[in-house]
């Protein structure tokens, strides 16, 4: 266990290592000359000299590079180039709004898709199975913004459900809170949804047809017992997919925020690109980054959980 | 000359054509496709299609209503909605295209390569497929968007970029699949190139899951566009239908209908691409739907009602013959038929059997594979797979008839009436979970012991079927144990909750020669001590001389021969019979070296029982080594 949770450790920092350099690399070529942006209509040649000499870009890249991949590993993502506040601290303040969305939806993906998944992997050529089959093809094909827009008009607009736009933070109201990530996280959820509910109902499909699923009936264990026994046996695929659609999740966020007015990473993001702030990019990159070593660490202590065969020794 | 390669190659060929024919007669396929020809040639046509320049202001129909001349009204500046919606489909086709091109040139000869030559190249290619989908990719292309002076051309590349891994992944995977296939053994042996070979032999079969993938990919490109678009990124001056969706985001609440026209566009073109990859998908899978279970429900049900009206559903008679009355019965079927659905429609593989079983009685079913011994035993417990179903006139379990109970009810005899122990030791116990877990299961849910006493019931069967460490196998999980290991726990399951009735299905096949004479000493013990009825399914008549007091024997889903076990090998009535005897008899060369051997093995199974015609029991005889002859 040691060793498997130390060589994920390396594996983890190797890739945020290539990640971190290959973002900072793309970054400085789609943004060669970063204080035109930060400074706008305000950029003389003497206001961009002065910035670039304060932010330390009249360096050569690779000397920036150093001195950021250096602070990177002492756990210091820089100084944004727009307000020259610690980039770290700016994105925790913006990171917990991200993140509750975020989790709501692989929450609503996970219990929502399974019992979807279930039901249909159970009874297969039923109506709850062609749903499940009809809603994968399309609602995992559609973009979360876009699902986010249809119900923004219909339950915000039309029926006035749910506030359209702004975060209520859980401190203030748990219920607020609740109901300003509600639609959000739906937009987010759907397509996970059906996409989880159509791998459940697969990987039941086959291991309902597998030999010692004969056998447990045979005992007459109860058919909820039976679905136990199904479901710890096909669930691997399925969070490996969950894993997968943080990912996923934590991109389509970017533009739901936008939509709903959520001050999350999202508008962080925008802005910064707009502004052509790099330490600011790269640090919600290489958090963002963070998070996906993490779950995928989670999903393999889960994964080996789940089956005896691939735990590590 | 053509190989027989090529010409295999030309056969799939020629059925691609069919391939897409038979798309086009699903509604779905049809419709889907239609729907793309039809924004094909809008995007296409879009210079002679679009009334006016998507540019041009005319401030007077501002924010205006549909009207003859704007078909779908003016937007916020006073442009053309419809011409902009129609330009609006180039362009997101255009970076659609651009986007799959550039996954497929990245991904799929990537995935050839590591699927193909293993080893590092695949440990270095998955690695890097697994970095780029744990980067958020709309970070990156926010980063690309922001000082790139908004290059569309580059953004759809970039988007192209972070779906490679899913064409990597998928022709990795196929090539996998088939790169061990023989045709491929075959071509290298001919000696051909790495990259003939996977030009010619590989790259065919990922072809349909990677147009399949591309439906989906165009689909999700789209979405990504209108998604940079919306946040005004990628749009520039051009129409595109993500900044036409927030502009008419920004004036929902009084210009809804701004937002309706790009987002039906949108949401059509997406869904039309996907409903197609799926058709496709579904029509290159050739697996056929199965009816539903309410439709065999009803079919069943009508031919109940047939046969009640006094006509009989099926032709040829039941086969067989029961040896006592139904209710002093273990187990009696009447009339036994198992169908199956299979993709050519139903096939029957028991065509109307009789049988039973005595309280104490061990039954033999004896046949060759598929003559529908295994079939027969999962009716009785009625654990058919889904695909098949049973009719009988009647099956008594322990006095009753089971047919009309409902399945619940009988769902309830399992494991309290009937035990059940499998063919395959090592794959009938859940890898997932330890034996402790499996045993204690039905005892504690079923059975209603406490935690303690099922511990405790489940550690005195592992003892009392010969496990040596029974704590230790408790705590193991399925992949621990060996195979004959695996079969004891199976049985100690199985009788776990003192059944009446011992259902065995080859319990011995897969096990090592040694280990099968142990295993079948176990049951017969077992048999005897629980006072159960056995019925052992077998290919092998040295296990029926070894254990069974009658047999029964079946070939293509019939009965040829039923009898007491020293009849039928004494005077097979049936030549069927008679070369199973001979058989399973290899060893022997002469018909007394059989009798010989069989009542020797008889004997030795249950004393006392057997009156050998003709050639007296030798109780001296019956050693081990010659059951081991019998079964050899």
């Amino acid at each position: 266990m040691l060793t498997f949770t130390l060589k994920r450790l390396v594996s983890g920092v190797i890739l945020l290592v290539v990640v971190a350099t290959a973002t900072f690399f793309l970054a400085h070529a789609a943004i060669p000359d970063p204080t035109l942006g930060l400074l706008g209509s305000a950029a003389t040649p003497e206001a961009q000299q002065a910035l670039a000499a304060k932010i330390g870009t009249d360096r050569p890249v690779i000397v920036q590079f150093g001195d950021w991949i250096a602070g990177l590993f002492r756990g210091d993502l820089g100084d944004s180039w727009k307000n020259f506040q610690p980039v770290g601290a700016q994105i925790a303040l913006k990171l917990p709004v991200t993140l509750s969305v975020v989790t709501a939806a692989v929450l609503l993906s996970a219990v929502l898709g399974g019992l979807l998944g279930v039901l249909a992997g159970l009874r297969p050529g039923t109506w709850i199975d062609k749903l499940v089959k009809a809603g994968a093809v399309v609602l995992f094909a559609l973009p979360g913004f876009w699902v986010a827009l249809l119900l923004v008009m219909t339950f915000a607009v039309q029926l006035k459900w749910f506030p359209a736009v702004g975060y209520v933070q859980p401190q203030e109201s748990v219920g607020g809170w609740l109901q300003s990530i509600t639609l959000p996280a739906i937009s987010l959820a759907l397509g996970a949804v059906v996409m989880i509910a159509e791998q459940l109902r697969n990987a039941i499909i086959r291991a309902d047809g597998l030999d010692y699923m004969r056998t447990l009936r045979s005992r007459g264990l109860p058919q909820w017992r039976i679905v136990v026994h199904l479901l710890r046996n096909s669930a691997p695929p399925s969070l490996t997919i969950l894993a997968l659609m943080f990912v996923g999740l934590l991109s389509g966020a970017i533009i739901v925020e936008q939509i709903f007015a959520l001050p999350g990473i999202g508008p962080l993001t925008q802005a910064s690109s707009q502004n052509g702030d790099i330490p600011m990019l790269l640090g919600i990159t290489v958090v963002t980054v963070v998070f996906v070593v993490i779950i995928n660490f989670l999903l393999d202590i889960l994964l080996g959980w789940i089956n005896p065969k691939a735990r590590v020794k | 000359m053509t190989s027989p390669l090529t010409e295999n190659i030309d056969t799939r060929a020629s059925r691609r054509g069919s391939t897409f024919v038979r798309l086009l007669k699903r509604p779905a396929g049809a419709v889907s496709f239609g729907i793309l020809v039809l924004i094909v040639l809008v995007a296409v046509f879009a210079p002679l299609l679009a009334p006016y320049d998507p540019n041009f202001v005319d401030l007077s129909i501002t924010r205006a209503p549909p009207s003859p001349e704007h078909l779908l009204g003016g937007d916020t500046t006073g442009r053309d909605v419809l011409s902009r919606l129609i330009w609006g489909t180039q362009i997101t086709l255009w970076g659609a295209l651009v986007a799959i091109v550039t996954s497929l040139v990245i991904g799929v000869p990537s995935g050839l390569a590591a699927g193909y030559f293993g080893g590092a190249t695949d440990r270095i290619g998955t690695w890097i497929s697994d970095a780029v989908q744990s980067v958020p990719g709309m970070i990156i292309l926010l980063i690309v968007g922001a000082n790139t002076g908004n290059d569309f051309n580059l953004l759809m590349v970039t988007v192209g970029v972070f779906m490679a891994p899913g064409y990597f992944r998928l022709t990795r995977a196929t090539v996998l699949a088939v790169r061990n296939e023989a045709y491929v053994d075959a071509a290298k042996v001919s000696g051909l190139s790495h990259a003939r070979i996977m030009g010619r032999h590989v790259i065919r079969p990922v072809v349909a899951p990677i147009v399949i993938q591309s439906a989906l990919t165009a689909g999700m490109a789209m979405g990504m566009q209108a998604g940079l678009q919306f946040l005004g990124i990628g749009g520039g001056t051009t129409p595109g239908w993500g900044a036409a969706m927030n502009e008419g985001f920004r004036v929902m609440r009084t210009d809804p209908l701004l937002l309706l026209w790009p987002s039906l566009a949108l949401g059509i073109s997406i869904a039309a691409l996907a409903v197609l990859g799926s058709t496709l998908a579904d029509v290159v899978s050739v697996t056929a739907p199965l009816p539903s279970r309410k439709a065999r429900r009803a079919r069943r049900a009508a031919e109940r009602a047939a046969a009640a009206l006094g006509e009989p559903a099926v032709v040829t008679a039941s086969t067989g013959a029961v040896a006592h009355a139904a209710v002093d019965s273990a187990v009696q079927i009447e009339n036994l038929r198992v169908r199956y659905e299979t993709a050519d429609g139903e096939v029957e593989v028991v065509h109307g059997i009789t049988l039973d079983v005595a309280p104490g009685e061990v039954l033999g079913i004896v046949g060759e594979s598929g003559s529908g011994k295994s079939q027969t035993v999962f009716s009785v417990l009625d654990l058919l797979p889904k695909t098949g179903s049973y009719t009988a006139d009647a099956i008594w379990i322990g006095g009753e008839d089971v047919t009309s109970l409902g399945r619940r009810d009988r769902a309830r005899l399992l494991g309290r009436e009937i035990g059940y122990v499998p063919q395959e030791p090592m794959t009938n116990l859940d890898p997932s979970f330890t034996i402790g877990h499996q045993l204690t299961e039905p005892l504690r849910a079923v059975h209603g012991l406490s935690g303690a006493e099922a511990k405790a019931r489940a550690l005195a069967m592992l003892e009392r079927v010969g496990i040596a460490d029974p704590p230790r196998v408790m705590r193991a999980y399925p992949h621990e144990l060996s195979g004959g290991m695996a079969q004891r726990v199976l049985i100690a399951g199985a009788i776990a909750a003192k059944p009446s009735v011992l259902v065995a299905d080859e319990p011995t096949t897969a096990l090592d020669v040694t280990v099968q004479a142990e295993v079948l000493e176990l049951l017969r013990e077992l048999q005897q001590e629980y006072r159960m009825a056995l019925v052992i399914v077998t290919h092998n008549f040295g296990v029926v001389a070894d254990i069974c007091d009658r047999v029964v024997v079946m070939r293509h889903g019939s009965i040829v021969e039923i009898g007491e076990v020293s009849q039928l090998f004494s005077n097979p009535e049936d030549d069927y019979t008679r070369e199973l005897i001979a058989a399973s008899l290899d060893g022997a060369e002469s018909r007394a070296e059989l009798d010989r051997a069989f009542v020797a093995a008889h004997a030795a199974a249950s004393p006392g029982a057997v009156d050998g015609a003709g050639l007296a029991p030798d109780p001296d005889a019956s050693t081990e080594a010659d059951r081991k002859e019998v079964r050899a």
